[in-house]
């Protein structure tokens, strides 16, 4: 299978600020990618380039084997999008919405009208009614949107964002929705601030800063390179820190001194919960507060972009 | 692209905006409503009229429908700042439609509503009194260049839209549509003005158009020989803001 988005070195200036600093990817056919980047990384206006809606300055930009800037037309056959707004007309109903896509990917009235109901249907939305989209929940609305972009069926679906705003129970719900679709052969691309929908949703994670990638993989091997869960253990009494140290699981165990917080490494949660609770109530040492936690989507930051600048530093 | 995908895209974003009118039919009405309470205002409440020969409604109602086109500049505006605001824009530029389909569904729904406007307004000018003299032909005539007026104002309302692009900035056109619109010989006759706002007045595009409409219409204002500058004038406009208007639009975020 071909590559469904291909960027080489892309960059792209507004005013005095690089917000694309020659950012490469490859996304392979029907996988999803997740790009992960914090706000300001260069995410949303790598897909509006990718959608067409921008022009980058320089750099070769290709989707569904069209270049993007000479073939933007074939390239919009073949895409959906998915922005951080809802794309959709929020003074018309769901189904008027649909039909209207529909004759705008000049699918003809009735199919398009057979399409908008098939979709209302696929997302759930079927019962909405004349009911105009501004009344429409945060995840209705999402569903909508992401049924908007399907209404061809298209090679290519970005997804910026697409569950930033809404809930657990929408997030839950748009997740569901990507996954049934990529059973289908539709490549996804995916802007996301949050780790755990990279993780969820993609084959592959490219993590954005700064307008380049700095990192990419699948999502095991980048939190590999994070380090797993830890363990943190606040103290009431901070004479006591040297002693906890040699409580906790493993040999890497830090100490911050001010925030009387020891902390380690874990691979088994629980049972280092468990282990830990233990271990410092015989010991008679009082824990003010105990927490395990996942690596956060900051943690990666620092972790890559500061061995970036450990190695530029080397280097120079 | 085909002909026929333009013309249905065309169409079907025409189909849009009627069925925003659909959902909100108090608007509509409320916008209809809006110039023939002025009308009534002008006709009974202010009383102008200096200067100028004959019944003061029979000079009011063509004014007033001129003044209505110009006025029609800031209701285009609003709808498409409103528009622009919303993603949904987003999904049409990302969509294999016609360029400008979007643009010209917005003109074609306000330029039935502003034909609608003026069979309204000339239906209560009768009511109130004024009557057309100039017969059939010349009353379609007129009605012609009061729409061609609407025309051009209706791009230079997307363009403004379009360079402005904020709220803020529709309120203040909101504004100044009055100085503009009242800078004109909609409600008096420039010989009645001091000099030098007399001579600002006659070179007011739109006091071409009403003084034509009055010259068909049989009305009292009307001179013969305003219809070329009645028609050049809005051509001038439009040949200025359409293109700005469908290139801006091409290239809203780049």
């Amino acid at each position: 299978m071909t590559d469904a988005i291909v960027v080489e070195g892309a960059r792209k200036r507004y005013g005095d600020k690089q917000a694309l600093d020659g950012l490469g990817l490859v996304v392979g056919g029907g996988t999803v990618h997740g790009l992960l980047g914090p706000n300001g990384a260069g995410k949303t206006t790598t897909v509006r380039i990718l959608a067409t809606l921008l022009r980058h300055d320089e750099g070769l930009v290709r989707v569904a084997g069209f270049d993007v800037r000479t073939h933007a037309a074939d390239v919009r056959r073949r895409i959906g999008l998915l922005g951080q707004h809802a794309a959709v007309d929020e003074e018309l109903g769901g189904r008027q919405n649909l039909e209207m896509f529909g004759r705008l990917h000049h699918l003809g009235a009735r199919r398009a009208g057979a399409r908008a109901d098939e979709l209302l249907e696929r997302f759930g939305l079927a019962d909405t009614g004349r009911k105009p989209v501004k009344r429409y929940s945060g995840g209705m609305r999402r569903r909508l949107d992401l049924a908007a972009s399907l209404i061809t069926e298209p090679a290519v679906l970005f997804l910026d964002e697409p569950t930033t705003g809404l809930d657990p129970r929408g997030r839950g719900e748009v997740w569901e929705s990507v996954r049934s679709l990529v059973g289908g052969g539709t490549t996804v691309l995916l802007t996301t601030q949050y780790l755990e929908e990279a993780d969820q949703l993609a084959d592959r994670i490219s993590v954005v800063d700064r307008g380049r990638v700095v990192a990419d993989g699948t999502a095991d091997e980048l939190k590999a390179r994070v380090g797993g869960d830890r363990i943190d253990v606040v103290l009431r009494d901070a004479r006591r820190l040297d002693e906890a140290t040699k409580l906790l699981p493993g040999s890497e165990v830090s100490v911050d001194r001010d925030r009387r917080r020891v902390s380690a490494p874990v691979t088994d949660r629980m049972a280092a919960l468990a282990e830990t609770v233990r271990a410092l109530e015989a010991a008679g040492i009082e824990a003010e507060d105990i927490a395990l936690r996942r690596p956060t989507l900051d943690e990666v930051f620092l972790h890559l972009t500061g061995g970036r600048e450990q190695a530029t530093e080397v280097a120079a | 692209m085909s002909a026929a995908y333009v013309m249905s895209d065309c169409w079907t974003m025409t189909r849009r905006e009627l069925a925003h009118w659909a959902r909100q039919p108090v608007q509509v009405v409320v916008g209809l409503i809006f110039p023939i309470m002025m009308l009534l205002m002008f006709g009974y409440l202010v009383g102008g009229g200096r200067g100028i020969e004959g019944e003061y409604v029979d000079f009011l109602v063509p004014g007033m429908l001129t003044l209505t086109m110009v006025f029609g500049l800031e209701g285009t505006m609003t709808a498409v700042t409103q528009d622009l605001d919303k993603g949904v824009i987003d999904r049409f530029r990302s969509m294999p439609m016609a360029d400008g389909a979007v643009l010209v569904g917005r003109s074609v729904a306000d330029m039935i509503q502003s034909a609608t406007g003026l069979l309204l307004m000339t239906g209560v000018g009768y009511v109130i009194g004024w009557r057309a003299h100039g017969g059939f032909v010349a009353f379609l005539g007129a009605m012609g260049l009061l729409l061609l007026l609407r025309f051009a104002m209706l791009w230079i309302g997307i363009h403004l839209a379009m360079i402005a692009g904020r709220a803020e900035l529709v309120q203040a056109v909101q504004i100044l549509v009055w100085p503009i619109g009242f800078l004109s010989n909609a409600f008096a006759v420039p010989e009645s003005m001091p000099g030098w706002l007399g001579t600002v007045v006659a070179w007011n595009p739109m006091s071409a158009t009403a003084t034509a409409v009055r010259d068909l219409f049989g009305n009292p204002g009307g001179e013969p020989g305003h219809v070329v500058a009645a028609v050049v004038w809005p051509l001038v406009l439009l040949a200025v803001f359409f293109p700005l208007a469908v290139r801006k639009f091409r290239r809203l975020s780049v």
